[in-house]
C-alpha cells in the first residue's frame, strides 16, 4: 500500500502548493470565464443554440492546457524532477499523483465554467456533466504526461498544445456528443475506453518519460 | 532495383485495365499509400517499443526515420485524397470522408511528433520520450476511428458517400500491384534514409574522434 501513500502524499504537496501560492486555479477561472464571454461574441445570431455546446468543450479543452502547462513548472525551473526520480518510489506514482492534482484543479475550474455556461447560453443536463467528469480524467491522465514530455524539451509552453490537441480530437467528440446527441450514452462509452486505455499507457510509460 | 520495376508496373498495368474514367485511377495510387503510411506508422512504434524494452543501438534512428516516412505518406494520402475528392465531388475536402479525417488527425499527432523530438537535446531522454510519443499514435489510431465515426452522427449530414470500389479482377490484380510497388518504394525510401543517417551519425562520431 506504500504505492497509494506515495501518491497521496505527492498530490497533498501540490495541492498544499497551490494554496498557498494560488496562480494556477485563479487564472483557469478567469480565462474560462472570460472565454465564454469571446464564444458569445463569436456566434453570429442565426447559429444554432447547439453551437455553444461545440464552444464550451473547446473552452474547457484550453483551460486544461492553460493548466497543464503548469503543471510541471514548479518541478523543471529548479529541477526537482530529478530528485522526484531519485526518490525510492515507482515513477508512475509521480504521474499519478501530478494528474490528481491537474483533475482537483480542473474540476475546480469547471465549477465555475459550467454554471456560468448554464447562465450565459443555455442549461446543461445530467449528460453533459457526465461526460464533463469522464473527460476530465481523460484530459489529465493524458495530459500530465505530456507535460513531463514537454517539461524536457526547450520549447515547454509551446510545445504542450501541440501535443494536446490531436489527442484531445476523441475527448471534444465524446464531450460534444454526449451533450449534443438525444441518446448520447454511445459517447460516454467512447470517453470511457478512451479513459480506460490512455491511463493503462500513461501509467506504464511515465518511467519510460522521466528516465534515461 | 526493384522500385524502378514496380513504378513501371504501375503506369504500365493502370491505363490498360482501369475503364472507369480517368479520376477513378488515383484510387491506384491514394489507397496504397494510405496502407504504406499505416505500416510506417505501426514500424515505427513498433522500433520505438524494441527501444523502449531492450534497448537495442539503433531501434530510435529506424523509429524516426520510419515515422519520417510515414508522415511524408500521410501529407500523399491526404494531397492524392483531395485531389480525388475534387475530381469525383467537386469539393477540395471533405469532412465527411473518414478515412482523410483520421489521416489529418495523424497527421497533426506526427507532425508534433518531430516538434517534439527537435525540441529536446539529442541522447537517451530524447530517444526515450520520442518512442513513447509514437507508442501514443498507433494506440490513437482506432480510437480516432471510433471517435471520427461516432462524430458523423453530429458534425454534417452525410451528403457524399466515401466508398471503395466494388473491384473487377483485373482491377483488383491492378491495386495489389500498386499495393506491393508502394510497400516496395516506401521499403526502399526507409532503407535509403537510414543509411542516410547512420552515415551521418558515424561521420559525427569521427569528426568528434578527430578533435
Amino acid at each position: 500500500m506504500s504505492y497509494f501513500t506515495d501518491v497521496a502524499t505527492l498530490a497533498r504537496k501540490d495541492l498544499l502548493l497551490e494554496l498557498r501560492a494560488r496562480d494556477t486555479v485563479p487564472a483557469m477561472l478567469l480565462f474560462v470565464v472570460a472565454a465564454l464571454v469571446v464564444f458569445h461574441f463569436a456566434l453570429p445570431e442565426a447559429s444554432a443554440s447547439l453551437a455553444a455546446y461545440g464552444l464550451l468543450w473547446v473552452a474547457l479543452i484550453f483551460t486544461a492546457i492553460l493548466g497543464l502547462v503548469r503543471a510541471f513548472a514548479a518541478e523543471r525551473d529548479q529541477g526537482l524532477l530529478d530528485a522526484l526520480v531519485l526518490a525510492p518510489c515507482d515513477r508512475s506514482a509521480i504521474w499519478l499523483a501530478k494528474a490528481l492534482a491537474m483533475l482537483a484543479f480542473l474540476v475546480l475550474a469547471e465549477l465555475v465554467a459550467l454554471p456560468a455556461f448554464a447562465i450565459f447560453f443555455s442549461g446543461i443536463d445530467g449528460m453533459t456533466i457526465a461526460g464533463v467528469a469522464l473527460a476530465d480524467l481523460g484530459i489529465c491522465v493524458v495530459g500530465t504526461l505530456l507535460a513531463a514530455m514537454a517539461a524536457a524539451s526547450r520549447a515547454r509552453e509551446l510545445l504542450l498544445p501541440l501535443l494536446f490537441l490531436p489527442l484531445a480530437v476523441p475527448i471534444v467528440v465524446g464531450g460534444v456528443g454526449a451533450s449534443v446527441v438525444e441518446n448520447g450514452g454511445r459517447y460516454l462509452g467512447l470517453l470511457a475506453v478512451y479513459d480506460a486505455i490512455f491511463a493503462i499507457i500513461c501509467w506504464a510509460s511515465f518511467e519510460y518519460v522521466v528516465t534515461e | 532495383m526493384l522500385v524502378p520495376v514496380a513504378l513501371a508496373l504501375i503506369f504500365l498495368w493502370v491505363p490498360e485495365d482501369a475503364d472507369q474514367g480517368f479520376s477513378q485511377k488515383i484510387f491506384y495510387f491514394h489507397v496504397p499509400i494510405a496502407i504504406t503510411a499505416y505500416a510506417c506508422f505501426g514500424w515505427g512504434a513498433l522500433k520505438a517499443f524494441l527501444h523502449l524494452w531492450k534497448r537495442p543501438a539503433g531501434a530510435d534512428l529506424e523509429s524516426y526515420v520510419a515515422i519520417h516516412l510515414g508522415v511524408i505518406f500521410g501529407a500523399l494520402t491526404l494531397v492524392t485524397g483531395s485531389i480525388w475528392a475534387r475530381a469525383s465531388w467537386g469539393v477540395w475536402w471533405t469532412w465527411s470522408s473518414q478515412q482523410l479525417v483520421l489521416f489529418l488527425v495523424l497527421f497533426l499527432f506526427y507532425s508534433a511528433y518531430f516538434m517534439l523530438r527537435f525540441s529536446i537535446d539529442p541522447g537517451p531522454a530524447r530517444a526515450n520520450i520520442s518512442a513513447v510519443y509514437a507508442l501514443f499514435g498507433v494506440v490513437l489510431i482506432p480510437v480516432s476511428f471510433l471517435a471520427i465515426r461516432l462524430a458523423e452522427d453530429f458534425i454534417h449530414p452525410v451528403v457524399f458517400n466515401s466508398n471503395g470500389p466494388q473491384m473487377a479482377a483485373s482491377m483488383f490484380f491492378t491495386f495489389c500491384v500498386s499495393l506491393a510497388a508502394m510497400v516496395v518504394l516506401a521499403a526502399a525510401l526507409y532503407r535509403l534514409e537510414l543509411a542516410g543517417k547512420r552515415i551521418d551519425a558515424s561521420l559525427r562520431v569521427l569528426r568528434e574522434a578527430l578533435e
